[in-house]
């Protein structure tokens, strides 16, 4: 039975603690498990074995260096604020966790003889509550950065809350078409809205076949989920996006003073938030627990297999996140941030305007014909040809503009023209 | 007379808390502690829209005021100046801040008893956002689109201030 809003809030107390209890197992073995999986995956793609000591394939090696985190000396920086120093990650992990709370696993099973759906709770907004958690996450990481009473914690943390912010606005915003397309801000629901098949006919001109796709949101609304996939990595602090603790510029960004249990506290934070953003793909665009090409009623989409689909395409996801690590090199911090500002949330209100045009002609007769006009007319001026010339800017007078009193190097956003020896091989290459 | 219920003894809980720490935010000497009071007190505003089954508004709440806007407002002390411990320099006169915040709050809190004790106000369906857009899209569109248009103006307004100081 495909649960919805109404099954839930009907638990016995015992039900809820059990569900509880199995959420948080699943992240902290989650977290085991998929720090474990990084560093196979990274180092077969850099031709090393990668950590094969502890246990089967290296399997125990994250619980290995768990444990040996927790025996490690907890140091307290002499000029760091006390409290808040204690507090930061405590808020890091409190947040990480709550947020899984509405992630649906599956359908509604009998569990000791109680009906119950497979997912802690649900609430008509729940999509919101995991935004809230990220958005109070950030908490962790900037307090953490200012309290260590230390200049590259602190530098680390301002840089990711700026990044941080700036993408959970884009990811919000590719949020908002599954609204849309929905009507709904519950999970199960999401889950129930992509459940049906759809048929769709390739024209006669084409040979007039047919085939199934699954109503996934991925295929109807493909640029929310490109959108949502590069916000994500940015909301998580990834590679390429993990500016906050690049270690070639900050040492460590905002966990550099932390030690012991409070920087095992970070790094579980840190993979559960990988676990709940990808959770959250799989259950807003890739239909959630269900198995695709299956009607809800089938066996394959009934009782407790669904948490293996849910799980299998978790880790497809999570293989994603590292594979991205793998292959390509980290961003520069103001390229990054333009591309979040400039591109990534324009292009997403643009996107949300045409797709509530399209629904609302659906509905409409005729008024198809008045939006074209107004969409080529909006689409030439956009793309009208500026008749500006660009600017280029010197090196020696770029460099001379930096403010008085600092450092003699290269501002950040530095425009380095093309090397001739760049410029004369391609030339070469289009004489050729 | 009315039934006192563990919904309501709450709500006075949660309210003491979110004034106790609104107390802490204006008289704390810690500049960054501030900012992390004014978090409570907004974090527990929240807890009584959950309290009153407002929930969208309730989590929206907690993602604009708390998620963004002071996590902004600390970006900024940060940047400029965000000293561990005790600042020296924050002292105001107690007496006019005392007047002014006292005498504006018993008001406010006065004219909403005074207006909203005879009729109540009836009860949204719970946790509905459908309600809520309905109501500002429909009825209250105009301020809705004039509060926009004085964002805007702000905006406007602090890029000319910036622009400027970066001339002089």
């Amino acid at each position: 039975m495909m649960p919805t809003l109404a099954d839930f809030g009907k638990d016995v107390w015992w039900i809820v603690l059990i569900k509880v209890l199995a959420v948080f197992v699943f992240l902290v073995v989650m977290t085991l498990f998929t720090i474990w999986y990084e560093r196979r995956v990274v180092a077969r793609m850099q031709v090393r074995p990668g950590p094969n000591r502890n246990g089967p394939f290296g399997l125990l090696q994250s619980l290995a260096d768990g444990l040996k985190l927790a025996f490690k000396e907890d140091i307290m920086p002499l000029k760091a604020d006390k409290v808040v120093f204690f507090i930061a990650p405590v808020i890091s992990t409190i947040c990480a966790f709550t947020a899984f709370a509405i992630m649906p696993f599956g359908p509604i099973v009998s569990l000791f003889g109680q009906k119950t759906p497979l997912q802690l709770t649900d609430i008509p907004v729940a999509v919101l509550l995991v935004l809230a958690c990220s958005g109070l996450g950030i908490y962790g990481i900037v307090l953490s950065g200012w309290a260590s009473g230390s200049t590259y914690p602190l530098l680390g943390g301002l840089r990711s809350s700026a990044q941080m912010i700036s993408y959970e606005v884009a990811m919000g915003l590719s949020i908002v078409a599954v609204f849309m397309m929905s009507g709904t801000m519950s999970t199960s629901e999401i889950v129930k809205a992509q459940a049906e098949s759809s048929q769709t006919t390739v024209p006669d001109v084409l040979g007039g076949w047919s085939f199934t796709t699954p109503n996934w949101y991925v295929v109807l609304l493909l640029p929310s989920f490109i959108i949502y996939a590069i916000s994500a990595v940015g909301e998580t602090n990834r590679a390429p996006f993990d500016l906050p603790e690049a270690e070639s510029e900050l040492v460590g960004g905002f966990h550099t003073e932390y030690s012991s249990l409070k920087f095992a506290l970070f790094f579980l934070a840190e993979y559960i938030n990988m676990v709940t953003v990808s959770g959250l793909a799989v259950t807003l665009f890739f239909g959630g627990w269900r198995f695709p090409g299956f009607g809800p009623e089938h066996a394959i989409n009934q009782g407790w297999l669904p948490v293996l689909w849910f799980t299998i395409k978790l880790l497809i996801a999570l293989f994603i996140f590292v594979w991205l690590r793998g292959t390509l090199p980290r961003l520069r911090y103001d390229q990054f941030m333009r591309f979040g500002w400039k591109v990534l949330i324009p292009a997403n209100l643009v996107w949300i305007v045409v797709l509530a045009g399209i629904k609302t002609s659906q509905n409409t007769d005729n008024l198809l014909w008045a939006i074209i006009p107004v969409a080529l007319l909006l689409l030439g001026a956009l793309f009208w040809p500026s008749k500006k010339k660009a600017v280029e800017v010197p090196m020696e007078k770029q460099v001379a503009k930096r403010p008085a009193g600092s450092y003699p190097v290269p501002p950040i956003d530095l425009e380095v023209p093309v090397s001739p020896r760049a410029r004369r091989i391609t030339a070469e290459r289009e004489v050729v | 007379m009315t039934v006192i219920t563990l919904a309501d003894i709450m709500f006075g809980a949660v309210g003491l808390v979110a004034v106790g720490a609104a107390l802490a935010v204006v008289s704390t000497s810690h500049l960054v502690r501030a900012g992390l009071w004014l978090v409570v007190t907004l974090g527990a505003i929240a807890v009584e829209f959950l309290l009153l089954r407002a929930e969208f508004v309730a989590w929206v709440q907690v993602l604009i005021y708390v998620g963004a806007i002071v996590v902004l407002l600390l970006f900024a002390v940060m940047l400029t100046k965000a000293p561990i411990g005790r600042s020296t320099d924050l002292d105001r006169p107690i007496w006019p801040a005392l007047l002014v915040g006292a005498g504006s709050g018993l008001g406010l809190a006065t004219l909403f008893a005074w207006v909203y004790a005879s009729d109540g106000i009836s009860a949204p369906p719970v946790g509905s956002a459908e309600k809520l857009g309905q109501n500002i899209f429909r009825d209250w569109v105009l301020p809705f689109e004039v509060l926009s248009v004085l964002l805007l103006a702000a905006l406007v307004g602090a890029i000319v201030l910036s622009k400027k100081d970066a001339k002089s």
